[in-house]
């Protein structure tokens, strides 16, 4: 029976789907600048209120819609962390959507859906409803890609994501097919106990479901070897866009990721963290291996996004449930720290002209301190020098690993981080030891970016130097898993 | 309130980086207030820290002006402060030279001043935050911190392959230094499984009885990441580069402090961390120490450029320094710790006095110069004393550490004893040459025939210098007295320590080993 009063827990949900309606409607019926700022202010508003429903329902715990949803604090967290972003891109957007002329209601509300289906995809332990999500999420993303229409790259990387995305989407359906198949159930929380009273349960046929989801989510947040697409999506993509999808798409699927395995498949954890295990490596080395070479800062950003998701596998190889709240904080810290470096980029990219080649950002040292300031506290951050939140959540992220006794994947991560300083800290050599190349463009100031970075930059030192509040926050939200 | 409850640590650590974000609203402009302001901040630290050596009990066997305080309980970080009788020394030495460095800086930085002065004050903090942290975490993240001023001031104010060499040192050091922080966890985990308390302390880790086969891994893992900073034979490569490229401050700073860190490093964690695992690295270590020493020392006498041969001899010099700690005896550590000051204080002069020369001629070439003394004779005077302290001629400072430290060796193993020896005299020839190139013979470049002689400001900082290159010489005793007991705790703790753990294991103690360790007992 599905009462009235259970939609209360899906306020947030509500309100975005809602206020999304809204901005298109109002898009539908006005265009020009003006519509723009509208609707980019009524987004943010919005997308306030929504946090604010959010943050009411932290605490609650509701199985809602016959136990199709799931009100929890583990997808109470996630559903901040979403709007969070969605706050920030707007605000960058502002400015952003309105110069590139891609701020209609549209853009708005495709944000809006975006960050709804997110937030089904992490608030459930039914299948479907976490398909639904992904694929609410993953549509209004497609189109968001191409929507530099006058741009190639723009519509090459819509169309890429696509392709590979849906046939990605197919294994992950696939997956959850042969896994319904081999045990009659679709929800997580009854395969876990399904498999308390079944052990050992093996199937072939839910191994290979089993390997499909991995396949399915592991394009989602841009593993290798499903990582192809994301260097070129992200740079193809408007930058905002970029940085919406870099973080908020990778928090979607390492939050659905969690909970599907950490729920229900912890027995055969000897089983997936072996393969995972080749994942992470790979993950992290390719990542960062490739972005040594790369000249675009938004490509570089792209491939060390990838390598990021490979330090978050190492804590989810160890399956260790208390500690799952590493991987939360380091999603936020990644959140915080690339929304920042893309701003960066946004600030100085010119209408149609991405100009992000790393010769552009030579002398940037001389020619704009703060800009240049700001961004070499993200790219520290994002290097995991102390006593920034990149370091903190690297240190915690391994620290799981150490603690499962997993000393080689401790090595080679920290290794790896070494081999990753070498590239963010060339972009903050060409900035501060370069002198400037050619005759620089001028920077987009707008006060929205400047709100961004510093809000971004208070986070992360905050993150940084006291830990604490934001590793109890993120402990409570994997409580669900003891 | 107490004078030992004013958390004189913190306002050490802090001060600077409060006086870096003044800085940071300050007018670009006027440079002339930039380096007065930083001036100021730098002396009240200075003032703030001569206390700290008059106020610090010699006979207490505990760390001193302590200050603790919770910074994530649930993890076992505490914010944990506190300086011995070893760390004390080099405080005093860090806010010592970095005065020493805004002054040298004063005509030498002419671009980008205020960004200077603030990577110059934030290094400041991180370097005496690392040497009072007694908290593996609070110690790791003021580690890291070191590198970034660093890297900037290799990077920004450098020579011309100043980009390569600052990528080097930054890629060296944070290499070594992740693999420690991996052993930092492991040692953290296992001593949570051994007493089911989670801790970072490392006074309390130092408690903790980890298996000899684990310890191996671990003290490899530290002591890779301080032989790095030492620089230790063969991973000193980054260390020319980054002196030979660094702008002459930052050179006098990672001489004088960076360098001590890693020995530092071995003193206060690796060692008596893993004490039975750095009791059988004695040869391994003390090899490399005497390679360092002697091909250190080598490859001085053939470099051409001045700032180099210094680089180099900076290998050779913590070679003395390493082969001193790892002699295990009080000789030998407390010479080994003499000549971390000492390094600071005639190494960072020598940088001094080649920038000085710089500063005038613009080339570092040995062939470039000569016949210097009678046109620049107060600046000879200055660079002869500096040059035979750090030959170690007796009455300066460099001959009580060197001294000592083959007095321990010798007393340890005559082998290692004897070559180090070598390098004494292989040091005195590089040195004497170089000075001799330099200095004497007549003019034979035109251009060095109307060089003006040290204006005021510089005498006043190689008066500075050459006030402690004397005073070390001829009273040591007054440095000694400050470390004798740590020293002695320290070295009666590892031993004990270590014979412990190979008692737990079923091993035999070595007789000698046995000996030294009731000998200590009974002199306690």
């Amino acid at each position: 029976m599905i009462s009235a009063s259970e939609f209360g827990w899906i306020m947030p949900e509500i309100m975005l789907a809602g206020w999304g309606l809204l901005l298109l409607i109002i898009g539908g019926l006005t265009r020009g600048p003006v519509a723009s700022k509208t609707c980019g202010v009524l987004s943010v508003i919005g997308s306030v209120c929504a946090m604010y429903f959010t943050v009411n329902l932290w605490g609650g715990n509701q199985e809602v819609f016959n136990q199709l949803y799931t009100i929890d604090n583990f997808g109470t967290f996630f559903k901040g962390l979403f709007i969070a972003i969605l706050i920030l891109v707007s605000v960058v957007s502002l400015r952003y959507a309105d110069r590139e002329e891609i701020g209609s209601g549209e853009y708005y509300a495709l944000l809006m859906f975006g960050v709804l289906g997110m937030m089904v995809m992490t608030s459930s332990h039914h299948f479907v409803t976490i398909f639904i999500g992904l694929e609410v999420m993953s549509l209004s993303i497609y189109v968001l890609c191409g929507l530099l229409r006058g741009n190639l790259s723009s519509v090459e990387a819509a169309l890429k994501y696509f392709l590979l995305g849906a046939f990605a989407t197919a294994f992950l359906l696939y997956g959850m097919a042969m896994i319904y198949g081999s045990t009659g159930l679709m929800d997580v929380a009854d395969l876990k106990k399904f498999f308390l009273t079944k052990q050992p349960f093996s199937a072939t046929m839910f191994v290979i479901g089993l390997g499909f989801l991995i396949v399915g989510f592991g394009f989602k947040i841009a593993s290798v070897p499903f990582h192809m697409w994301t260097p070129d999506v992200y740079q193809g993509a408007p930058t905002s866009i970029t940085a919406y999808m870099a973080t908020g798409v990778k928090a979607a699927a390492f939050g659905a990721l969690i909970r599907v395995f950490f729920t229900a498949f912890v027995p055969f954890q000897f089983g997936w963290s072996e393969i995972i295990w080749v994942l992470a490596v790979l993950t992290m080395c390719i990542g960062n291996i490739t972005a040594l070479v790369q000249r675009d800062i938004k490509r570089m950003l792209a491939y060390s996004s990838i390598a990021h998701a490979g330090y978050i596998l190492v804590a989810f190889i160890t399956g260790d449930r208390t500690l799952a709240s590493s991987m939360l904080y380091y999603l936020m810290a990644y959140s915080f720290m690339n929304i920042g470096a893309f701003t960066v980029v946004i600030v100085l990219q010119k209408k149609g002209d991405n100009n992000s080649d790393l010769d552009s950002y030579a002398g940037l040292g001389a020619r704009h301190p703060f800009i240049a300031l700001c961004m070499s506290i993200f790219l520290l951050s994002l290097a995991g020098v102390p006593p920034l939140a990149g370091f903190m959540g690297k240190f915690y992220v391994f620290s799981t690993a150490v603690k499962a006794q997993y000393y080689w994947l401790a090595i080679i991560g920290f290794l790896n981080s070494v081999v990753a300083a070498y590239y963010y800290l060339r972009v903050m050599m060409y900035m501060y030891f370069r002198d400037t190349i050619g005759e620089p463009g001028t920077a987009d100031k707008a006060p929205g970016y400047g709100l961004v970075m510093l809000i971004c930059i208070w986070a992360l030192l905050h993150m940084g130097i006291f830990p604490k509040t934001f590793l109890l926050i993120a402990q409570k939200a994997v409580g669900i898993f003891s | 309130m107490t004078v030992m409850s004013v958390p004189i640590l913190s306002f050490l650590i802090y001060f600077p980086l409060l006086g870096a974000v003044i800085l940071l609203f300050a007018n670009r402009r006027n440079a002339q207030f930039i380096k007065v302001f930083t001036l100021v901040i730098s002396l009240i630290e200075f003032a703030v820290s001569i206390p700290l050596f008059f106020k610090f009990d010699d006979a207490a066997k505990t760390m001193q002006f302590v200050e603790k305080a919770d910074w994530f309980p649930e993890w076992g970080i505490s914010y944990f402060l506190g300086i011995d009788g070893i760390s004390l020394l080099l405080v005093l030495l860090t806010t010592f030279l970095t005065v020493i460095c805004v002054l040298c800086s004063w005509k030498a930085i002419e671009d980008k001043v205020k960004e200077y002065y603030i990577t110059f004050l934030f290094l400041e903090t991180a370097m005496i935050g690392t040497l009072c942290a007694l908290d593996l975490v609070l110690f790791y993240v003021f580690w890291e911190l070191m590198l970034i001023p660093m890297y900037l001031l290799i990077g920004v104010w450098g020579g011309p392959r100043r980009i390569y060499a600052a990528i080097k040192f930054f890629l060296f050091t944070m290499a070594g230094s992740v693999l420690m922080l991996v052993a930092i966890l492991t040692l953290y985990f296992f001593y949570y499984n051994s007493t089911g308390v989670y801790t970072f302390n490392v006074l309390e880790l130092y408690k903790a009885s980890v298996p000899i086969a684990k310890q191996y891994w671990l003290f490899g893992a530290f002591a890779l990441s301080f032989a790095i900073k030492v620089p230790m034979f063969p991973v000193h490569t980054w260390l020319p580069d980054a002196h030979t490229e660094a702008p002459t401050a930052g050179s006098v700073i990672l001489a004088g402090v960076l360098l001590k860190m890693g020995t530092y490093g071995f003193i206060r964690f690796a060692i008596p961390l893993f004490p039975a695992a750095a009791i059988d690295a004695i040869p391994l270590m003390s090899i490399l120490a005497v390679i360092g020493i002697v091909y250190g020392a080598i490859v001085s006498m053939m470099q051409p450029d001045l700032k180099r041969l210094i680089a180099f001899s900076s290998v050779s010099h913590l070679g003395y320094v390493m082969l001193g700690i790892f002699a295990f005896n009080m000789q030998g550590v407390q010479g080994g710790i003499y000549q971390m000051l000492n390094h600071g204080i005639s190494t960072g002069g020598l940088f001094l006095i080649v920038g000085m020369i710089y500063e005038r001629r613009h080339t570092r070439m040995i062939s470039d110069f000569g016949g210097l003394s009678k046109v620049m004779p107060i600046f000879a005077t200055f660079f002869m004393i500096i040059t035979l302290s750090s030959v170690a001629l007796p009455g300066t400072n460099g001959f009580v550490g060197e001294f000592l430290i083959l007095m321990g060796a010798f007393k340890n193993n005559v082998v290692y004893g004897t070559l180090a020896t070598t390098g004494v005299i292989l040091g005195a020839v590089y040195m004497l040459w170089m000075f001799q190139r330099v200095m004497f013979g007549v003019v034979t470049k035109e251009e060095n025939r109307n060089l003006k002689d040290l204006g005021g400001r510089e005498i006043l900082i190689l008066t500075c210098m050459v006030f402690f290159i004397i005073l070390m010489g001829v009273y040591p005793k007054m440095f000694f007295k400050k470390m004798d007991t740590s020293v002695t705790e320290y070295l009666a703790f590892v031993k004990q320590k270590s014979a412990q753990a190979r008692v737990l294991e079923g091993n035999t103690v070595p007789a000698k080993m046995a000996r030294e360790v009731a000998n200590t007992n009974m002199t306690r």
